[in-house]
C-alpha cells in the first residue's frame, strides 16, 4: 500500500522531462592533461597481459588441431573434458574444501575480528600484525611448513596424530583443507574488523537496556550488523581457495578422483599435452570463478540497499 | 565490575584463548617449522644449503623477473588510476571491472593462458618455433605469467587513494600554469608516492612468491626456476635442508612485506584494503 502513495501523481509530472533527454549532452571538457596517455597505456597493457592471454583461451576452445582436425571435433572434446568423470570429481573437490575452509574461517575469522576490536590481552598488537602472513607469505612456503607438520612422518603434529588416532592429514584432502583454511584466514578478519570496531556501543546498551541478555544481543544486534561483511570475506576466501594451487602441490597428492583438484588437473593435462583438455577445464574454472565473484557483488550490492534504507 | 554491554569473563578468556590457539597453530608454528628445519643441521650446513649453486640461480631469477613487472605493474597502475580518477569517459566502470579479473583467476590459469599462447601447441606455437623465439619455459614466459598474477596489486591501492584525494591541487596547479610533468611531478607525485610504495610492497611480495603461474611456463629446466618452483624441487628430491633453507629466504621477503605495510598503514598512508592476493 506504501507503494501507491510514494507514486507521484501522473498530472503532476511535468510533461516536459522526457523531449529534454533527447537534447545533446553538452560536451564536458577535460581540463586536467594526460588523458589519451594513460588511458592509451593502461588499456594497451591490460590488453597485452589480461585480455589477449585471455582470449586465447577461449579461442583454443574452437581451434581444430592435428588431433581434432575440424571445429565439432574441438568443441566435442572440450565439452567432454570438462565434463569428465574426473573433472567432475575435482571440482567437487575444490569447491566444497574451499567452501569447507572458508566456513572454518567464517567462524575463527569473526571470533578474532571480535577479540581484537573489542579485548585488550596480551599480545593483542602483534597477533593483528601476524594475521596478514598468509598475504606476504608465498604459498609455497606455507605448504612445505605445513607439509612438515602435518605429515606422519614429519616429527611433530602430524606423526602424533598418525599414532594416537591412526589419522593422516598431508597427502589426503584434510591436508588440502588445512592448507585452504591457512590462505584464507585473512579474509574474514580484515573484512569484518572494521564493521565490528564501527558498531556503535549505544546500539547494544540499547538492547541491554531493553532486556536482552549478551548472547540474545550478539544473534539479534551484532551478527545482523556484521553479516554482509562476514559473507564478503568468506566468498573471498573462498575464491581464493578454489584457485590455489601453490601450497596444495606440497600437501594435496594428486591422485585423481582422490585428491586432485581443479588447478592441479590442468597441470596434469598440460603435461599429458592435452592443451584443448586444458584450456576446456580453465575455461570451466573461470566460468565458475565468475559466478563466484557475482554472487559477492550481488551480497554487496543487497547489504548496500538495505543499510541505506 | 561486568558492564552490561560487556561479555562474562569467562567467555572473553574462552574467546581469546581459542584466537590463541588458532593464530599459533595456523600463523606462528609454520613460521617456526621453516626457521626450525632450516637451521636444524646447524648455521654452515644452512649458509652452505643457501649458498649452493641452484639456490643462487633462483635467487636471481627471482629477483630478475620482479625487476621487470614490478615496474612495468607500477606504470600501468599509476596510469590506470589517472584516467580513471581525473577524467569521465565511457565504459570506465567496465575497465575497473576488467581491472580486477586476475584477482580472481586461479593463477594456474595465469600460466595457461600463455602457455596456450606461446606453448609448442600453442596458437602462435609454431610460428615462435619457425622464428626461433623462445618465450616458454624462459624468462619472457615468466615474465608475462608474473605480470598477469601480479597485475591489479598497484592499480588497487591507487584508485580508490586518488579519488579521495580529488584533483583540486591539480587544477590550481593548472591555473598557475604548470605543464603536464610539472603537474605530474610536483603536484601529484608528491601526494601519492606512499601510496605507489604501498602497492609496489604488495605486488613485488607477489611477484617473488609467485607459484602456480610460473610454474606452468617455467617448465622443469635446473637453473630456469623462480625460488618457489626451486623449493619444490628441493622437495621433491627430499632435500629438505636445502628446500627449508631457501624458504626461509622467501618468510624473510614475508616479514620484511609485513613490517613496511604495516608501517605505511599506521601512517595512514595507504588505505588498508582487503586484496584477495
Amino acid at each position: 500500500m506504501n507503494a501507491l502513495v510514494e507514486l507521484p501523481h501522473p498530472t503532476l509530472v511535468p510533461a516536459e522531462t522526457t523531449p529534454l533527454r533527447k537534447l545533446p549532452r553538452p560536451r564536458r571538457r577535460r581540463i586536467l592533461p594526460g588523458f589519451p596517455l594513460t588511458l592509451g597505456f593502461a588499456i594497451f597493457y591490460l590488453s597485452a597481459i589480461v585480455l589477449i592471454p585471455l582470449g586465447a583461451l577461449l579461442l583454443k576452445c574452437i581451434t581444430p588441431t592435428e588431433d581434432y582436425p575440424s571445429v565439432p571435433a574441438v568443441v566435442q572434446h572440450v565439452w567432454e573434458a570438462a565434463t569428465s568423470a574426473r573433472a567432475f570429481a575435482s571440482y567437487r573437490l575444490s569447491f566444497g574444501l574451499s567452501f569447507a575452509a572458508a566456513a572454518i574461517n567464517g567462524v575463527f575469522g569473526f571470533i578474532a575480528a571480535w577479540a581484537l576490536v573489542r579485548y585488550q590481552f596480551p599480545g593483542r598488537k602483534f597477533i593483528d600484525a601476524l594475521v596478514d602472513l598468509p598475504f606476504a607469505m608465498p604459498t609455497s612456503v606455507a605448504g612445505l611448513a605445513l607439509t612438515q607438520i602435518f605429515a606422519a612422518n614429519g616429527g611433530s603434529i602430524g606423526q602424533w596424530l598418525n599414532h594416537a588416532f591412526g589419522w593422516r592429514i598431508a597427502y589426503t584432502p584434510w591436508g588440502i583443507l588445512v592448507a585452504l583454511t591457512f590462505i584464507g584466514f585473512p579474509f574474514v578478519v580484515r573484512t569484518v574488523q572494521p564493521v565490528v570496531s564501527s558498531l556503535a556501543v549505544e546500539v547494544e546498551e540499547a538492547a541491554a537496556c531493553l532486556g536482552a541478555n549478551r548472547w540474545q544481543t550478539f544473534l539479534r544486534v551484532i551478527l545482523p550488523a556484521a553479516r554482509p561483511a562476514m559473507l564478503t570475506g568468506v566468498m573471498l576466501a573462498f575464491g581464493r581457495g578454489v584457485g590455489e594451487y601453490g601450497s596444495i602441490v606440497f600437501i594435496g597428492g594428486m591422485q585423481p578422483f582422490r585428491n586432485e583438484i581443479t588447478p592441479m588437473l590442468i597441470i596434469n593435462k598440460l603435461e599429458e599435452y592435452d592443451y584443448v583438455g586444458a584450456a576446456a577445464i580453465g575455461v570451466a574454472m573461470l566460468i565458475l570463478s565468475f559466478a563466484i565473484v557475482v554472487a559477492v557483488n550481488l551480497i554487496q550490492a543487497l547489504a548496500q540497499r538495505r543499510s541505506s534504507k | 565490575m561486568k558492564r552490561a554491554t560487556q561479555e562474562n569473563p569467562v567467555v572473553k578468556w574462552l574467546l581469546i584463548g581459542v584466537v590463541l590457539v588458532f593464530v599459533l597453530f595456523f600463523l606462528i608454528f609454520p613460521v617456526f617449522v621453516v626457521l626450525y628445519e632450516a637451521l636444524r643441521l646447524g648455521v654452515a650446513a644452512y649458509v652452505g644449503a643457501l649458498g649452493s649453486p641452484l639456490s643462487i640461480s633462483a635467487v636471481e631469477l627471482t629477483l630478475l623477473v620482479a625487476l621487470l613487472v614490478v615496474p612495468l605493474n607500477t606504470l600501468f597502475g599509476v596510469c590506470a588510476a589517472w584516467a580513471i580518477t581525473h577524467f569521465q569517459f565511457r565504459g570506465k566502470a567496465l575497465l575497473i571491472s576488467l581491472i580486477e579479473i586476475p584477482l580472481w583467476v586461479s593463477p594456474v590459469i595465469g600460466g595457461l593462458v600463455f602457455a596456450l599462447l606461446f606453448g609448442r601447441q600453442g596458437l602462435l606455437g609454431p610460428w615462435l618455433d619457425a622464428h626461433n623465439i623462445e618465450i616458454m619455459f624462459a624468462y619472457p614466459g615468466m615474465v608475462l605469467a608474473t605480470a598477469f598474477v601480479t597485475f591489479p596489486m598497484v592499480a588497487r591501492g591507487l584508485i580508490p587513494l586518488m579519488q579521495q584525494q580529488g584533483h583540486a591541487e591539480e587544477e590550481a596547479a593548472l591555473t598557475l600554469g604548470a605543464n603536464g610533468w610539472q603537474l605530474f611531478w610536483r603536484v601529484s607525485f608528491p601526494k601519492i608516492k606512499w601510496g605507489i610504495l604501498y602497492g609496489m610492497i604488495l605486488c613485488n611480495a607477489r611477484a617473488m612468491g609467485e607459484f602456480g603461474a610460473v610454474s606452468v611456463v617455467a617448465g622443469s629446466v635446473d637453473n630456469r626456476l623462480t625460488i618457489p618452483l626451486q623449493i619444490e624441487h628441493y622437495f621433491l628430491d627430499f632435500d629438505l635442508q636445502k628446500a627449508f633453507a631457501l624458504a626461509s629466504a622467501l618468510l624473510l621477503l614475508a616479514a620484511i612485506t609485513l613490517v613496511l605495510k604495516l608501517v605505511l598503514e599506521s601512517r595512514r598512508l595507504a588505505p588498508n584494503l582487503v586484496r584477495p592476493h
